[in-house]
């Protein structure tokens, strides 16, 4: 499978390693070149195919990438908004099969499923896990996590 | 009209300033809390701190009452989904986005945002037509920097000093909407006759503004249709 991975930060980073060692072609994208040599020490230099320096909402750096031939695009950078951007230009203007992006902000990711962007809310995937954890309890699926402690969303007046 | 505009830079700043002293009703949302403060004492209430990329923020103010939203904050990530949040979760109207960086524009049009303002674009397409122009100077730019409105001023040997109007060629999108003689407004007609010093006031899409310009006063060589 042909990969794009968007933010180079330990996730990215992590995520990129695991899929370049099970055979994938990982293309990582990311604006500092200071995320590629830290990635380098912590997981080695063949982390990933390639790395792209650029900006993740810019069709330009995209394209180096490879995204008109990518089978996946996920979005891991550290700024919600970018990730929401990133992963609807994917869906939208490069019709990327797959596309996954982080949010951090449980509504954003929320309001973002509806156009076809699979939103993964880490925020409250890792609260649900911690609450179990300090309860005692036994540990769920990330669907129930994503599914408990989903914020209904606030009615807008007007709407 | 309740406006409410994320980003209190220099834009956000001066558009909330001109949309209270029209009595509209505004909020302004900064995140940086020293720049509310100091704004606090010009705008009072209407000045909210808070991300305006937050739901909740956006809740407070009554984004779901409001007939405008504004971003204008200096990231384009931020204002694209301030917009999209707006648009479809608070049903607002109508938002307009500042585009940052010019290759960014399709970007927004493509994921629904179709009022963009690219102050770099525009600006840059003000000066570039300056430095081009001399004697022409762009007033103001109308339609997201589709529509522009010129002064040219017309030189003692310019191609259209002394000839009637209906005799100069005028390029197709273009109206002549004013001719300043003297400190007075003259409204022009196929009969009237320029005068060296008169100041044109042209109404026209950018490129021909610069037509226009050349069929008054020239571009070097004289423009197509003023030779006699």
């Amino acid at each position: 499978m042909r990969v794009i991975v968007l933010g180079c930060g330990r996730v990215g980073s992590t995520l990129a390693a695991v899929l370049t060692r099970e055979g994938h072609q990982v293309s990582i994208i990311d604006r500092d070149q200071s995320a590629f040599d830290k990635a380098t020490q912590r997981l080695g230099p063949n982390f990933a195919q390639e790395t792209v320096r650029g900006i993740g909402i810019d069709e330009d750096s995209l394209k180096q990438a490879g995204i008109e031939e990518a089978d996946a695009f996920i979005s891991v950078t550290s700024g919600d908004n970018t990730n929401i951007v990133a992963a609807q230009i994917a869906r939208q203007r490069f019709h990327v099969p797959k596309v996954l992006a982080r949010v951090y902000d449980p509504i954003r990711a929320e309001a973002y499923q509806e156009v076809g962007v699979d939103t993964i809310c880490t925020t409250t995937i890792n609260a649900g896990l911690f609450h179990d954890l300090l309860l005692g309890r036994p540990l769920r699926s990330v669907q129930e996590y994503l599914d408990a402690t989903s914020t209904e969303p606030p009615q807008a007046p007007g709407a | 009209m309740y406006v409410i505009v994320v980003g209190a830079g220099k834009v956000g700043y001066h558009l909330t300033r001109t949309l209270v002293a029209e009595g509209h009703e505004v909020a302004l949302i900064e995140k940086e809390a020293g720049t509310v403060a100091r704004l606090a004492a010009e705008f009072g209430e209407a000045v909210v701190a808070g991300d305006g990329c937050e739901v909740r923020v956006m809740q407070d103010v009554g984004m779901g009452r409001a007939d405008c939203v504004v971003a204008v904050t200096g990231h384009d990530e931020d204002n694209l989904v301030i917009c999209q949040m707006a648009q479809r979760y608070f049903h607002v109207p109508r938002q307009i986005a500042r585009v940052n960086n010019p290759k960014n524009e399709p970007v927004f049009h493509l994921l629904g945002i179709a009022e963009t303002v690219a102050s770099t674009r525009i600006i840059y397409s003000l000066i570039d037509q300056e430095v081009e122009t001399g004697e022409s100077l762009l007033l103001t730019a109308l339609k997201r920097g589709k529509i522009v409105i010129v002064a040219v001023d017309l030189l003692p040997d310019s191609p259209a000093a002394g000839r009637m109007l209906k005799d100069i060629h005028l390029p197709g999108e273009c109206v002549l909407a004013a001719i300043i003689r003297n400190d007075h407004i003259l409204l022009p007609s196929g009969t009237t006759r320029l005068e060296p010093d008169d100041t044109i006031i042209g109404v026209a899409t950018p490129e021909d503004g610069h037509v226009l310009r050349n069929a008054l006063v020239g571009a070097g060589t004289a423009a197509p249709g003023t030779e006699t």
